[in-house]
């Protein structure tokens, strides 16, 4: 015969916490594959040339960015174009591009600020040197070729 | 009888996985971004003089036409192309050669000089200070990663030469210097890559 046991006092069986790591990893892998990296959002395919004397860019808060290649859309065509924050500009677009930045940054820092030239490889010289020719007028003085760490065999 | 094992509480698995993912938030960074640092020269006013006379001899050129091929002219010392390592130009070569030039140890007189200050009582420090200037020179047809090649070549030549002096001055390499020491390092070996001012195209703003 099938013994009852009156239990007295009724406990609700206690939840089992083994698998709360696996929610925890499960939630992690759902983030590792939604999330997106900012940089996808340029306008311009850049392949960074490689170099060996490259050094860490310090303060990355005080960097603007001029992005310089061919467009990502097809469709826009092969030549090469300037982007400003996202946008297709033109060389002339460089100096208010320029001071609203400079006007972003506290007045102790601007003597920091960076402007980070990051051209694809093939890109020719010419409009690599009106850059530097605006920037120069605009007195942001400071400038950085991005460029990927070398490591030598 | 068998006797059963107790299982093994499982609860602080969580814990386990949190501190795990907390570790790696700490520790992974996001791709840092690294690159050459320069300087570009300030505009010149037009009333200052454009062309700021160098000694001949202390005038290296490297100059880049459209086809990417690179020159290295050392006044009338020597005059060396840059031969191409199948695409990729031969950068060690002109690391090389900037180094040699630069740093004249022969003291030829036709190879940059090694002198005090104009000023030696006004200077910072009262060291001997490489003159060498080296000019860059680019078509506006070369491509970037030449240019980027070339650039990176001449940064190197001046980085060795500085730690080469670190090495003789106080026996240790230019990254373990201190402040105080690098800043004498890099008195007596100054960055001075100049960039030919661009043909002025008649912009009318």
């Amino acid at each position: 015969m099938a013994r009852f046991s009156t239990s007295e006092k009724k406990e609700t069986p206690g939840i089992s916490s083994g698998s709360l790591s696996d929610i925890v990893f499960m939630l992690l892998f759902f983030f590792m594959v939604t999330t997106q990296m900012r940089e996808s959002e340029s306008k311009v395919k850049v392949t960074v040339p490689q170099a060996t004397e490259v050094a860490k860019l310090e303060r990355k808060d005080l960097t603007s960015y001029i992005n310089i290649g061919a467009p990502t859309d097809k469709n826009l065509g092969t030549s090469t174009r300037l982007e400003l924050n996202g946008d297709f500009k033109s060389v002339d677009d460089i100096r208010d591009f320029i001071s609203t930045e400079r006007n972003a940054i506290s007045p102790e820092d601007r003597h920091l600020m960076t402007v980070a030239i990051k051209a694809d490889k093939g890109v020719q010289m010419g409009i690599i040197t009106d850059v530097k020719q605006e920037l120069r007028r605009c007195n942001a003085l400071k400038i950085m070729y991005q460029a990927n760490k070398l490591t030598e065999e | 009888m068998a006797k059963k094992t107790p299982n093994i509480n499982s609860s602080s698995t969580a814990d386990i996985a949190f501190l795990l993912l907390c570790y790696f938030l700490m520790t992974t960074t996001m791709g840092d971004k690294t690159g050459i640092q320069r300087t570009l020269p300030k505009i010149p006013e037009s009333t200052q003089q454009k062309d700021i006379q160098i000694n001949r001899r202390n005038l290296i050129q490297v100059k880049i036409n459209s086809s990417d091929n690179v020159l290295l002219i050392a006044g009338e010392y020597a005059t060396v192309p840059v031969p191409r390592k199948g695409d990729k130009i031969d950068d060690a070569l002109i690391t090389a050669k900037i180094k040699e030039w630069m740093a004249n140890r022969g003291h030829s007189e036709q190879l940059p000089a090694r002198e005090l200050p104009d000023k030696p009582e006004e200077a910072k420090y009262p060291y001997e200070v490489l003159k060498g200037v080296v000019s860059l020179q680019n078509d506006r047809s070369t491509h970037y990663d030449t240019y980027i090649t070339v650039q990176n070549a001449i940064v190197r030549a001046f980085n060795e030469l500085r730690d080469e002096e670190a090495f003789a001055r106080f026996g240790r390499h230019y990254d373990e210097l201190t402040q105080d020491e690098a800043d004498v390092i890099n008195f007596i070996v100054p960055k001075t890559i100049s960039e030919a001012e661009p043909k002025d195209k008649n912009k009318t703003k």
